[in-house]
């Protein structure tokens, strides 16, 4: 879709910086809405009133910065990458997302769905995770919580996340291989709906990324949305003024729209997303859904999506599960259509670069996901010495020694 | 007679002698794409209503069976407009056909053309699971213009007031689901499953038929006279599946 296909622009971005968006019917503009079978809607709306009434209540609020700051470990550091900024040629900064508890972003929204889901009597947790991330940090905010916790993961992700799994078993998540569709991320979120399905009133569903039916999107973004509010504070507090550019990588899209809310208003920033661009721009070699999608829906969210001409869903391919799905949430959507946020593709190899940089010049070992936004990161200053830019590092890379193993450990060091 | 009030009639004539009508679902293409059309055919001479399922790869709100026959059928290269072309060529099917699709694919076909394509091969509603009332207005205004039916769903959790909204916006019949839960599991049919029937009955100006879990004789003897019809899926899916007789296993739910 092009801004020309959008002639509301500058309405839309303006209803979503003051707030507005998503609208009562769950719509980022044309993107976003509930499409989900009908057993889910009592669920949907008992979690949307729930969220109404709860998300910003000054007591939720209080309990969820309590366990921000005393089990998380916000705010999260701001580092200068000070020896990358010296070979690039322009400043770089780094939101450590890393340094959050279980290793990643995905832990803001885990213990804030986890204290809703208790407050609104859920007797049991339902997650999905790729990469590992969010099952980890959904069982560990459950074990916080004293909430049993079911996770289902694609069989493919549990192989190449493999201590991830053994993290959640620890953490007393119970974790289902999912052994149908794709065997990835998507066949998991199939799985979840599944279960969330056979009991809509007891379970409770803790959707990991910004996609899936209204009200996720906008719940999930919330409870992101203190990565980018922390950012931008401490950039002005540490180099008086805002970034020239902000980037994350997306996969759901979840660290991303954490990152990029507070910049929205900043008319001066460029903020740029990095998709997933695998091995080639052709359909299944990659997961870049902006790129490289149409509209349609998956997962109860009408959105950009990796589809034949048929409608079916196409496998994606990235060498990092987190973001290897081939939709993306429905705010990205509405981004890219209205032009505010520019989407990029970092191939494979290119992240794999970024993993091999930040590890050798700034002794951190980020997550394969992040070092997609470290790609582009790179592209971007190069392209503007002496710019400065922020990169949301959402996670470390730990989780993904199989996978380093088999790439950058075997081949033979540059 | 408009197309949507064929499945109103079929099912309500079916359901006259006290026997549930029997709506059976069949996925497109499975287990082999050139059987097809004689599945189809033998399926619609012993149902009273066939439900004709549209594959998609990510089926969310359907079990183990419904799913790898979807995904079979889709590796046979099975999709819509292939569907529609053999629904057409057969002639002379007095029983009513419903196409059961997940929304994206008739997105991608083009919601302003699948009416008239319906209509030309002679389908006479839709099932849409993952697109509920309040998002069905575009899609349900388009097949209405060819007399094509949109059937809603409505499940035992669905509050009283919405109830009385999905049945009074269905057409054809009420689709009731039986369980929370995904399609294909057997189910016992227990009190409250009666009772929560008898009051879709009691809002539905249109014909009620019961479905989710249903693939025995008893359990279409229990729900006699509380519906007007039964739906039967996942079952039937794995009676084809094991090449077993379509039609005889109908007459035998059917009890004859």
């Amino acid at each position: 879709m092009s801004v020309a296909a959008l002639p509301e622009t500058q309405g839309l971005l303006e209803a979503l910086i003051a707030g507005q968006l998503p609208d009562a019917r769950g719509r980022f503009g044309p993107f976003g809405g509930r499409y989900v079978p009908e057993t889910l809607i009592p669920p949907l709306e008992r979690l949307a009133r729930g969220v109404r009434e709860h998300l910003h209540a000054r007591e939720f609020q209080a309990e969820l910065a309590a366990q921000l700051t005393s089990w998380v470990g916000r705010p999260t550091a701001l580092t200068h990458a000070a020896r990358l900024s010296g070979r690039w040629g322009a400043q770089l900064w780094l939101k450590r997302e890393d340094l959050a508890h279980t290793g990643a972003h995905k832990i803001n929204n885990a213990i804030g769905q986890a204290l809703l889901a208790r407050r609104l009597g859920a007797r049991r947790i339902v997650a999905e995770t790729g990469a590992g991330q969010h099952g980890v940090a959904s069982a560990a905010a459950c074990a916080r919580l004293g909430l049993p916790c079911t996770v289902y993961m694609g069989a493919v992700d549990m192989e190449r996340q493999a201590p991830n799994v053994g993290r959640m078993r620890l953490l007393g998540a119970t974790v289902v291989p999912v052994t149908s569709g794709d065997r990835t991320l998507r066949a998991a979120i199939d799985e979840a709906l599944r279960d969330w399905v056979s009991d809509p009133l007891g379970t409770y569903y803790l959707l990991g990324s910004v996609v899936g039916p209204h009200p996720y999107p906008y719940l999930v973004r919330e409870l992101q949305a203190v990565i980018g509010r922390e950012a931008r504070a401490q950039m002005l507090a540490a180099t008086g003024r805002l970034p020239d550019a902000v980037i994350a990588c997306v996969g759901g899209g979840s660290n991303s729209i954490g990152a990029f809310h507070a910049f929205l208003a900043d008319g001066a920033v460029e903020i740029i997303g990095v998709e997933a661009g695998g091995r080639s721009p052709k359909l299944g070699d990659n997961a870049a859904t902006v790129a490289y999608g149409r509209p349609g829906v998956l997962h109860g969210t009408y959105s950009m999506l990796l589809q034949d001409a048929d409608g079916q869903v196409q496998e994606t391919h990235s060498v990092s599960a987190g973001l290897d799905y081939p939709g993306v949430g429905p705010e990205h959507a509405l981004l890219a259509a209205i032009g505010r946020v520019r989407y990029e593709t970092a191939s494979d190899a290119e992240s794999l670069a970024g993993v091999r940089a930040l590890s050798e010049y700034e002794g951190i070992l980020p997550a394969i996901e992040s070092a997609h936004a470290l790609a582009a990161a790179e592209r971007w200053a190069r392209a503007h010495p002496g710019g400065t830019v922020l990169v949301c590092l959402s996670g470390r890379g730990d989780k993904d020694m199989p996978t380093l193993q088999q790439t950058l450990l075997a081949a033979p060091a540059s | 007679m408009k197309a949507h009030e064929r499945i109103t009639s079929a099912i309500r004539g079916a359901a006259a002698g006290g026997e549930p009508a029997l709506v059976a679902y069949l996925t497109a293409g499975f287990p082999q794409r050139a059987d097809f059309a004689a599945h189809l055919e033998a399926i619609a001479g012993a149902a009273d209503v066939v439900e004709i399922g549209v594959p998609f790869t990510d089926p969310m709100a359907d079990g183990v069976t419904i799913q790898r026959a979807s995904l079979a059928a889709l590796a046979q290269g099975v999709t819509l407009k292939w569907i529609l072309a053999e629904v057409a060529r057969l002639e002379d099917l007095r029983t009513p056909l419903l196409l059961m699709s997940y929304l994206n694919p008739l997105l991608a076909f083009g919601v302003s053309e699948l009416a008239e394509s319906a209509a030309r091969a002679g389908i006479s509603g839709f099932i849409v699971p993952d697109l509920p009332l309040d998002e069905s207005h575009e899609l349900q205004a388009a097949l209405a213009a060819e007399g094509i039916a949109l059937v809603q769903m409505v499940t035992p959790v669905t509050e009283p007031q919405r109830l009385a909204a999905l049945c009074a916006g269905s057409q054809g019949f009420v689709y009731a689901v039986t369980m929370t839960g995904t399609t294909g599991r057997n189910v016992a049919v227990p009190d409250e499953v009666i009772a929560y029937l008898e009051r879709v009955r009691a809002s539905s100006p249109l014909p009620v038929c019961a479905g989710f879990g249903i693939r025995s004789r008893a359990q279409v003897e229990r729900l006699r006279g509380h519906v007007d019809g039964v739906v039967v899926g996942s079952a039937l899916v794995e009676v084809l599946e094991r090449g077993e007789d379509p039609a005889r296993w109908l007459r035998e739910l059917r009890g004859r």
